[in-house]
């Protein structure tokens, strides 16, 4: 085994399941539960990355989430690449690759780290700031080499393979964080009959029960968890999550928790528990990489535990620099112990166990050591910030034969890639200088604790602001905003015995809030043996021999190098509002937001502005607690379900036809149908002359199809559309203007009048969803007397248009509804039989043409479709698409809301006053709005038609139009629509043009990139002014 | 004021750098100022520098409830373009555009101002309308700009997905060299540090709580902090707050105040070298020099204070960023956060005079006020001093929504940036 740092005993690996993988390209073995971060520690890997400003030499610091410096690009393929791992969150999977994410052109010779040294004294806070201002032309180059050196890992380069999933729960108790709080929790809630469901972050449930050795009800910590686990597991109503971290808490109790399935992998020591989707990839890859659960829950416990808090001082970022309590977990779960010859530095009892736990696995490997003719493993000293500490774990140490240095610290690491020694040096009773003589001491391993941070990140999304508790020395959550509780290490209280009482409570008082009542009894309460704690003492920065600014780098934030000396700068600089601190020294702006530094940093701070902590406060917290896959968060919502796709019922059929389709809204509309060897012109030739001449079919089924009924239809249909719908009679159609509350065209169509109490509205293809909006909009909060009910029927109804001089003949064909001019006049409907098909016609018309509208349930719509073209045949029918239709709405002057107008046209700018009713009792929506004073002036633009000089050019839409061609500044319009018609043998077009209604045949000039083209401006209908092709 | 410089980075870096002065002072208030400004965001931070610098008006005091740059400064995704469509806006936009163009170094702090163009992309036929019909207004206006095909826009950016058979496939954009993204904190510091030189008091963690009312003029504004602080003219510049503001003058602004949220992935190596928006499918993406991909989220549409929104607004954007840039979807998202929008219903702000003399409000720049910064501060400032609105401002004036002379860039720019 070449693993030089494994150790026996570890509670979480399996020692007979031996796996590999590689960093950097050389092979290692690891064991099956390892993550990644122990596999690589047991493999004596001491230097992981490279930092980001200085380019310094970093290792492992941590054990869980809140690693800063583990930041490792994982994959073995381009397609399945992921940046940005945590090491220590990465369960190790045989075949794992992964890479550093910085250090050019290697970690161990960076020339960053050659930069950091040679310049680094020139990079305080915010020196970018300051500097590659002068000269002015040089930005793009100072800009350009920044941006060589950001960034740590790489995104693939090709499209992910994997998919992505969403889970939705409502539970009535969601408890985040199953450590023995949690569990606890779990117990008591599960058991009064509540839906409970139970995270954690890490892929095993237990949280420090997995790695602690306090006795629990007189058992071992993993006999008491299997057996919880085993009583959870039991219960029908409680879900267990292990390997999911909620990542954001928000309004109303909606929880989003992240599970990694992927990383799920089978044979863990721990099994017999209930876990969900357990199957790893290998097994089953179709399964989702990643899985986002959305929790809805009536009250949520957060046992989400505490972080420990290294401590500052200089060169703490050297390799072999570790939280204590990541020692211990390393150890118990891993099996790993880090390195040989530990110094331990703390301000607090529970520093100790880490060298307890050093020194048992020191003691236990001591023959093999031997053996192996390896160093003994030994703690060479325990260094105490507190001058007269003693409690029962400190004469543990003592006894052990560990020298106990107290009231002293460790004021700086030694080494280049690894710690080689540490300087330590007696302080003041408030850490604020040196008071000793300095002693190095030789040591490979420098573990800290300088006490815990409550994880009150879930609190602070909230909206909750964190308070200083002074007597715990951390900050705890603030004010309960959602229906929330708290239990355990994250209350600021940490002794086990409190940390199981509080879980017991908070699960009855959460189960009793979401109406499950239930008395705890004594054996709900699990106790655990107590153990005498010696008081704790606030310090977060230690005092150097030298000033701040001076002595070797102090860090603070590791990831972007934010030191002790920046935070002070920035103080003095005037940056004093912590949120200032952190933009400008980016102080909790790295990957673990400043999960391991931020209160460090606000201590800083605090000491120097002179307040207290609670003064100075802390800055929020925000989702993501931990980071997650954008592919995660979006789940299925992506290619082709990005947004649905709408089709007709006749899609098949134009797809045969070889159709080229538009985007309209969400729909596929065929936009014209080219015969081979045609060009697009050639096509939306052929298909308008065949409309002007004989019969076109066009699918119209997309447009919005409003169904409204009740007694005041009429009432509503008044003030939602400008014209009048008191008196239309039944059997009727009428076109309907529809306007914003400023007056501005919004939408329009043909409504019917179906019954005395029943309408058909129709909208625009783009505007159907917002147009139903907007009349629930105006009754749901406007005019709730009115009773109406509206009711989407676009999807219901499929619809064919038949346009063109004979399109009476080829309809009369195959329907028993009487279409002469005197039976069923322009502007009204009929019910019938078309094709055999019951029917709904509507004789309306957008072309200008006589035209049936042929409105049939949607099952039926190819049926009649086929119908109609095969039945046409004899009248040479021809399909046309939404460009033809353009056309030949354009040459009638027909506006297109959307294209013609911009949210800036009154009806009056479309010259169509004509449907503005002027005795409405109620009023109309945009009434008020156009009557304003600048709605009604000169120099509006109007809507006008343009006949460019040369009939031939066609003129760009969105081309921007002038009166005087000197001053092309000067824009009177814009081209909204421009085409060639075949009918007229010419282009044209229609635009918005200021006073436009005034300047008939004057003209008008566009401003090309080239050159200038003139037009002369004319009325917007080009053809049968009078109407009388569609009223035949 | 103490100039930065390389040199003095070096001179400074001898002395371990203790020596740095600091970059501004935090004065207790006068009694009496001329020109109180109500917020020390960007916009008004700009004013009172401007003020100072181009009027001589010096004995201003800006009103900060609570630490400079706070508010939507430090919260937006950093997009500087110019490209509106309408005179009015374009001609203001391209007034501050201009001035991000010698900012570093008139206010001798590097705002990082990287030009490194700005894509709108069109996704249907109406998209590329509009797109021809915006861009040839800003080049008749003197703006750049100009029309791409998608194979023009795939060379910009190799990495945006321009398949013909996405969902809406980019079938051209609008593209502005000149625009691109700034460093938000560093703006408002800078405008801080060189307002306070020039002698204007920056006062945080001051909450203006009503106004000094005589005669429906204004005479000063209360705070909690100091009591009454007497003004000859008081100037609100307090984006989603203004509304607050007006109600405590006596009066109400046409605008509604909604979160609206960003977020950041974790810094990645640079892939991503141009701003790239999209009104269709709805997502606007930078990355930033850190690293870090700066993605804006669609507002929510409830009324809110809270500077938090809604998650699925999240899901949208990211939904929306995936389909544009499906080679991020192994990328992690960092943080997300949100700020409080003040939109009125055209979509254009407010600058002007109010009903109570001598109050002046800067407001209702919705979701893409911070590229306005500069200019927004200077025709601010210009007619703070002066006895009438500046030409620029004008056509912004409250009285617009009651004339109906509105300057609607919804259609323009639909999306929030």
């Amino acid at each position: 085994m070449k693993q030089v740092n494994r150790i026996v005993g570890g509670r979480c690996v399996d020692y007979d399941a031996e796996i590999g993988f590689t960093f950097n390209g050389k092979s290692y073995q690891g064991l099956r539960g390892d993550t990644l971060a122990s596999a690589l520690l047991a493999n004596g890997v001491d230097v992981l990355a490279r930092s980001f400003k200085y380019g310094r030499p970093r290792g492992i610091i941590a054990a869980g989430v809140e690693e800063p410096n583990a930041i490792l690009q994982v994959g073995a393929t381009e397609a399945t690449q992921v940046p940005n791992v945590r090491a220590t969150q990465q369960i190790l999977y045989a075949g794992l690759v992964c890479r550093s994410t910085s250090g050019s052109p290697s970690l161990r010779w960076s020339l960053t780290g050659l930069v950091g040294r040679l310049f680094g004294r020139l990079m305080p806070p915010g020196f970018y700031y300051k500097t590659f201002m002068f000269p002015g032309f040089m930005w793009r180059f100072y800009e350009y080499v920044m941006r060589r050196v950001a960034g740590l890992g790489k995104a693939p380069t090709v499209k992910d393979p994997d998919i992505y999933d969403h889970l939705n729960h409502h539970c009535d108790l969601l408890i985040i964080g199953a450590g023995p709080a949690g569990l606890t929790a779990a117990r008591v809630a599960g058991k009064s009959g509540a839906r409970v469901v139970i995270l954690d972050e890490q892929a095993q449930l237990g949280g420090c029960l997995l790695h602690m050795n306090n006795r629990i009800d007189g058992l071992p910590p993993a006999t008491w968890l299997a057996q919880t686990l085993e009583q959870l597991t039991g219960l029908d109503n409680v879900l267990m999550l292990p390997g999911t971290a909620a990542v954001g808490y928000h309004d109303h109790n909606f929880i989003v928790a992240h599970e990694i399935v992927a990383h799920k992998t089978s044979g863990h020591k721990m099994a017999g528990h209930k876990i969900v989707n357990h199957a790893g990839r290998d097994d089953s890859p179709r399964l989702p990489r990643e899985r986002i659960h959305k929790i809805r829950a009536a009250q949520v416990i957060l046992a989400t535990g505490a972080q420990e808090r290294p401590l500052v001082f200089s060169n703490n970022d050297l390799p072999g620099c570790i939280q204590a309590s990541a020692t211990s977990v390393y150890i118990h779960r891993y099996g790993v112990l880090p390195g040989r010859r530990l110094v331990l530095m703390t301000t607090n009892d529970h520093g100790y166990q880490a060298a307890l736990d050093w020194h048992a696995a020191g003691v236990a490997g001591q023959e093999s050591d031997e053996k192996r003719g390896r160093a003994r493993r030994q703690v060479v000293a325990v260094v105490d910030a507190r001058p007269q500490a003693d409690s029962p774990l400190i004469q543990a140490i003592r006894s052990a034969g560990i020298r106990v240095i107290s009231g002293s610290a460790v004021i700086e690491a030694i080494g280049k890639r690894r710690v080689r020694g540490v300087k330590i040096a007696a302080i003041d009773s408030l850490g604020g200088s040196v008071t000793g003589k300095v002693e190095t001491i030789s040591c490979d391993t420098l573990a800290s604790s300088g006490g815990w941070s409550p994880v009150v990140h879930l609190s602070c999304h909230t909206g909750s602001k964190p308070i200083w508790h002074d007597e715990y020395g951390c900050f705890v959550p603030g004010e309960t905003i959602q229906a929330q509780h708290c239990a355990g290490a994250i209350t600021g209280v940490m002794t086990l015995g409190s940390v199981l009482a509080q879980g017991a409570e908070s699960g009855r008082v959460a189960a009793l809030a979401a109406g499950f009542s239930l008395s705890l009894s004594d054996d709900d309460i699990p106790q655990a043996e107590a153990i005498e704690e010696a008081p704790g003492i606030q310090l977060f920065h230690l005092p150097h021999i030298k000033s701040t600014s001076r002595a070797p780098k102090q860090f603070v934030d590791f990831q972007l190098d934010v030191s002790a000396a920046d935070i002070e700068l920035a103080a003095r600089e005037g940056f004093e509002s912590i949120e200032h601190v952190k933009r400008y020294t980016a102080l909790g702006f790295g990957t673990d937001q400043g999960k391991l530094g931020n209160v460090a940093g606000v201590a800083i701070t605090a000491r120097v502005l002179g307040k207290s902590i609670a003064e100075t406060g802390t800055t929020m917290f925000r989702p993501n607690y931990t980071p997650i896959s954008f592919g995660s968060v979006v789940g299925r919502d992506c290619g082709e379900l990005f947004d649905p796709v709408r089709y007709t019922a006749i899609q098949s059929w134009h797809e045969q036809q070889g159709a080229k389709f538009e985007n309209v809204g969400q729909w596929k509309r065929p936009w014209y149908y080219p015969r081979p060897g045609e060009s697009m012109q050639d096509s939306l030739n052929r298909e308008c002359l065949a409309v002007r001449q004989q019969v076109g079919i066009l699918d119209a089924s997309t447009l919005g199809k409003i169904d409204i009924q009740g007694p005041d239809v009429r009432e509503f249909l008044n003030r939602i559309y400008t014209n009048a719908w008191l008196k239309l009679p039944v059997g009727q159609c009428r076109y309907g203007l529809m306007c914003g509350e400023d007056g501005m065209v919004i939408d329009d169509g043909v409504t019917a009048a179906l019954g005395d109490n029943h309408f058909l509205m129709h909208t625009t293809t783009g505007g159907a969803a917002q147009i139903l909006e907007w009349l629930e909009l105006w009754h749901q909060t406007e005019w709730q007397e009115l009773r109406v009910y509206f009711n989407s029927v676009t999807d219901q109804w499929n619809t064919a248009t038949l346009s063109g001089p004979k399109s009476r003949d080829l309809l009369q064909g195959l329907t028993d509804i009487d279409l002469s001019g005197e039976a069923f006049p322009f502007m009204h409907w009929r019910v019938g039989r078309v094709a055999g098909i019951p029917a709904r016609v509507f004789r309306v018309s957008f072309t200008g043409e006589l035209s049936y509208e042929i409105n049939v349930q949607a099952n039926y719509g190819l049926r009649l479709w086929q119908m109609l073209v095969s039945h046409g045949e004899q009248y040479e029918i021809t399909p046309y698409g939404t460009e033809t239709m353009h056309i030949l709405r354009a040459e009638k002057g027909f506006v297109i809301v959307g294209q013609d107008t911009d949210g800036s046209v009154t009806p009056d700018d479309l010259g169509m006053g004509w449907a503005l009713s002027k005795q409405k009792r109620f009023s109309f929506i945009g009434k008020r709005g156009m009557a304003r004073g600048d709605c009604q002036s000169r120099g509006r633009k109007q809507l006008v038609g343009l006949l460019p000089v040369d009939p031939e050019y066609l003129l760009s839409e969105g081309s921007q139009l002038v009166c005087d061609p000197a001053q092309i500044a000067n824009m009177v319009g814009h081209v909204t629509s421009s085409y060639y018609s075949a009918t007229l043998g010419r282009c044209f077009a229609l635009a918005l043009v200021k006073d436009g209604h005034r300047r008939m045949g004057e003209t008008i000039y566009s401003p090309g990139v080239k050159s200038v083209s003139r037009a002369t401006i004319c009325e917007p209908v080009f053809y049968d002014p009078e109407g009388e092709r569609q009223n035949v | 004021m103490e100039r930065y410089s390389g040199f003095g980075l070096i001179k400074h870096a001898i002395r371990h750098h203790e020596n740095w002065q600091r970059a501004w002072r935090n004065p207790a208030p006068k009694k009496q100022y001329d020109i109180i400004i109500v917020g020390g965001g960007g916009h008004g931070l700009a004013t009172a520098y401007y003020l100072a610098k181009e009027f001589g008006v010096t004995n201003v005091a800006v009103m900060e409830k609570g630490y400079l740059g706070g508010g939507n400064t430090g919260r937006n995704t950093t997009i500087v373009r110019s490209n509106y469509l309408w005179n009015e806006s374009a001609h203001l936009y391209e007034h501050a555009l201009q001035l991000w163009e010698g900012l570093s170094r008139d206010l001798n702090y590097n705002v990082m101002f990287s030009q490194r163009g700005v894509l709108n992309l069109g996704h249907t036929l109406q998209d590329m309308r509009d797109i021809r019909r915006r861009v040839n207004a800003n080049r008749l206006n003197g703006i750049d700009g100009e029309v791409l095909d998608s194979t023009q826009v795939q060379k910009l950016v190799p990495i945006l997905n321009c398949s013909e058979k996405s969902r809406y496939p980019v079938l051209g954009a609008s593209w502005q060299p000149r625009g691109g993204v700034a460093r938000h904190d560093a703006v408002a510091w800078g405008f801080a540090r060189a307002a306070d030189s020039l002698g204007v008091d920056l006062i945080q963690e001051c909450e203006v709580t009503g106004f000094e009312i005589e005669d429906s003029r204004v005479r000063g504004v209360k705070t909690r902090r100091y009591g009454s602080i007497g003004a000859r003219k008081v100037a609100c510049v307090a984006a989603g707050n203004s509304g607050l503001l007006a109600n405590l003058a006596g009066f109400e602004l046409p605008i509604e105040s909604h979160p609206l949220q960003a977020l950041v992935s974790e810094p990645i190596k640079p892939v991503l070298h141009r701003v790239v928006m999209s009104n269709q499918v709805h997502g606007y993406i930078s990355q930033s020099n850190k690293g870090d991909l700066v993605i804006g989220a669609g507002i929510d549409s409830y009324n809110g204070y809270g500077q938090r929104g809604s998650y699925p607004k999240i899901e949208q954007a990211l939904a929306a960023i995936i389909e544009l840039f499906p080679i991020f979807s192994r990328v992690p998202m960092n943080r997300q956060w949100g700020g409080t929008v003040d939109t009125t219903p055209d979509a254009c702000p407010i600058i002007g005079e109010s009903p109570v003399t001598n109050l002046f409000f800067n407001c209702g720049w919705g979701t893409g006020g911070f590229k306005a910064t500069p200019g927004s501060g200077q025709v601010f400032a210009a007619s703070l001093a002066g006895d009438e609105m500046h030409p620029l401002a004008k056509p912004f004036c409250l009285t617009r929504f009651y004339s109906g002379a509105l300057i609607d860039e919804h259609g323009a720019a639909g999306v929030a940036h």
